[in-house]
């Protein structure tokens, strides 16, 4: 993959972010701590996969990077700028460069603005251009979503739910970011439309240089378009590494159970043979050493004391478990 | 109503070993009042399960799965469904002939129970889960239908729980005692789908309509109610329907596969045969876009059609590649390709073919 050689676009380093939690009289009775000591970097060129179950952490993690929440802790590296714990004024132009899409792009668009007006809109804000540069931008961008230009004087009702969905994508687009945090993307699509849409991110990957942080709960989905996956588990990375790597030999004990979870057409049925007990521990009452201990098959006392952190099985992967070489 | 009935309607019931029908839904019509007109969200529809089956309705959003299952439970919004035609037989006497009154009593909730996508819609968040199962046992109880022996108020209450703790551990709630005093909302989404389906089995029906069950879920969490769902049909006897978007859980969990597309449905064989040899070309396509490796992401070309100006004939045919001017002016009838196979399609894949 020819991404490897390239530098770092966004580094993380312990990143974390604790909500507080408080009983009725608003008074502090602990901390949720969604996301806890996170550190990855991601190169550019490159599809970097967060996958994990509800609660994980990985939709706080896309939303501390775009800063819509403060980190408790941690630095966020972008284009070689610090944007952690900055304020929202000064980050602003750091910041152009990176973009967010929530699940259904299409839903951000103001109803009442023709798509040709929702376009300008980030344009206005965040650059000098004339109306007749920022037109040809536009126009372009539109094209290259797969639009015809006569889309720009409908209103977002008159066109169809895969084409607002475009026309979200192109709204993102017409900053020219370098990275994109595709929060869910194709979570509510049907498959017919889902391949379709995967598509699209690969090709404006390539016609735009982008660089992706895919945040998927979909396994099948993620081993089909990213390069790298990074498995996470209550706040934390538990394995990460190269997509092939990860989902041929699964390393941590979590990530080989969400794997036995994916139905698999045509394998063996997972309601014959599904292992993993229980559910994800309250993230706000944490047990202690490794959090996967209390529903892991092979934990044994050592692994309630310290808690692992990820450490390299082979040049291509990490992983945070105790147990790790002993299994793999 | 005008309706484009081809000369070729009649449909050929498919034959199934040993399984005695307990559900048949024949032609099914349902059309929808709309402020764009009429659609018709179901058009002759026939679906059969049989006794203790597990059938999976699959489809894309939009299909009918959903209305299809309502019809089934008598559920359809009055002041905007209409039921056009057909008929639906359960163990022999017609749903639609019944009164009102008389389904809610005897059927829905009894004979036939319901599993919902968000069991958190279906809870009052007012009372503690214990009251709300006891309450289901007051009225949809078997024991209601005269076979407990008369007993004092505690003794009653008494046996009630403990009927209760013991229907929560056969859906492995941990702690099923405080579990029971516990607000739905202090309950995890999967523990809410546990005690959901232990309602759903506590009158102790003949089907089980389950509505996209696991779709709110993760998928580890999916992977154990799917489990929990098989062993507890298979343990009771219980038939089934299974309605989902997603042919993996559908692979998973069902005898038989019924799929469905924008209305009508296309296909339906057993599971073996649904996923091994599927014949229809909307199959085929639906199939082939689920991501692989192999193939690479592959979609269907255009999009679902709307439901009040569909296209004639077989509704799929604008985005089939097999489709011939046939195609467009009638709505194939069912032919059966082998056993329980059934296939509504001219041109469809047949068996060696491949």
């Amino acid at each position: 993959m020819g991404a490897a050689s390239n530098p770092a676009l966004l580094e993380v380093a312990d990143l974390a972010k604790h909500f507080a939690i408080r009983n009725v009289w608003k008074r502090r009775v602990g901390w949720l701590r969604a996301l806890d000591g996170v550190s990855f970097s991601v190169r550019r060129g490159e599809i970097l996969g967060v996958v994990g179950e509800s609660g994980c952490g990985k939709s706080t993690l896309g939303k501390t990077l775009m800063g819509i929440h403060r980190p408790s802790a941690g630095s966020i590296v972008f284009e070689g700028n610090e944007i952690a714990n900055i304020s929202p004024y000064e980050s602003r132009s750091l910041r152009r460069h990176l973009q967010y899409t929530y699940q259904d792009p299409g839903a951000s668009l103001d109803p009442r603005w023709k798509i040709g007006r929702s376009l300008h809109e980030p344009l206005v804000i965040h650059t000098d251009l004339d109306h007749a540069a920022r037109d040809a931008r536009v126009r372009q961008i539109l094209h290259a979503v797969g639009l015809p230009e006569s889309h720009l004087d409908l209103y977002p009702h008159e066109v169809s739910g895969g084409q607002q969905r475009r026309v979200g994508l192109a709204r993102i687009l017409t900053l020219q970011p370098s990275l994109v945090v595709l929060d869910e993307p194709t979570s509510g699509l049907d498959v017919s439309v889902q391949a379709t849409i995967l598509n699209l991110f690969l090709e404006l990957q390539k016609q735009f240089d982008l660089t992706y942080l895919f945040i998927s709960h979909d396994l099948s989905v993620v081993r089909m378009i990213c390069h790298r996956v990074a498995v996470m588990y209550l706040g934390r990375i538990v394995e990460m590494g190269d997509t092939e790597t990860v989902f041929a030999r699964p390393a941590h004990p979590y990530t080989r159970s969400l794997l036995a979870a994916i139905p698999d057409i045509g394998g063996k049925r997972i309601t014959d043979d599904f292992w993993l007990e229980g559910e994800p521990p309250n993230p706000g009452n944490l047990p202690s050493g490794c959090r996967f201990r209390t529903r892991c098959p092979i934990a044994d006392a050592g692994c309630a004391g310290q808690e692992p952190t990820l450490q390299a099985t082979d040049p291509t992967r990490s992983v945070a478990c105790w147990k790790a070489e002993a299994t793999s | 109503m005008t309706t484009e009935h081809g000369p070729s309607v009649t449909t050929t019931t498919t034959p199934r070993r040993g399984t005695r029908a307990l559900l048949e839904v024949r032609d099914l019509e349902v059309s929808f009042a709309t402020d764009g007109g009429v659609a018709r969200v179901l058009d002759r529809v026939d679906l059969r399960i049989g006794e203790g089956e597990i059938v999976g309705l699959v489809g894309e959003s939009g299909c009918g799965k959903t209305t299809l299952a309502r019809a089934i439970l008598g559920v359809l919004p009055t002041n905007s469904a209409r039921v056009g035609g057909g008929s639906i037989h359960f163990q022999g006497e017609s749903l639609l002939d019944k009164e009102p009154d008389t389904l809610a009593r005897e059927v829905r909730g009894r004979e036939i129970t319901f599993v919902p996508q968000d069991p958190f819609g279906s809870f009052n968040p007012v009372f503690t889960v214990g009251a709300q199962i006891r309450d289901l046992m007051r009225w949809k109880s078997p024991a209601l239908r005269g076979d407990r022996p008369p007993m004092g108020r505690r003794e009653r209450q008494r046996a009630d729980h403990a009927r209760v703790v013991e229907l929560l551990r056969t859906v492995q709630i941990p702690q099923p005692e405080q579990a029971l005093a516990k607000y739905p909302h202090e309950l995890s989404g999967g523990q809410r789908q546990r005690i959901m389906i232990a309602m759903a089995l506590l009158p102790e029906p003949k089907l089980i309509i389950a509505d996209e069950p696991t779709t709110a879920l993760d998928v580890t969490i999916q992977a154990q109610i799917l489990k929990l769902l098989r062993r507890l049909a298979e343990d009771h006897g219980v038939a089934v329907l299974f309605t989902t978007h997603d042919l993996g859980t559908a692979y998973e969990i069902c005898d038989r596969v019924t799929v469905m597309y924008a209305g009508q449905e296309m296909e339906s064989a057993t599971s073996e045969a649904f996923f091994n040899h599927p014949a229809h070309p909307y199959t085929r396509k639906l199939l082939d876009s689920l991501p692989s490796r192999d193939r690479g992401l592959r979609g269907i070309p255009g999009e679902i059609p709307a439901l009040v100006k569909p296209p004639p004939g077989c509704r799929f045919h604008p985005r089939c590649d097999r489709a011939t001017e046939r195609c467009a002016r009638e709505r194939p009838s069912t032919e059966t390709l082998g056993h329980a196979h059934g296939v509504r399609c001219f041109h469809p894949t047949r068996p060696g073919a491949s």
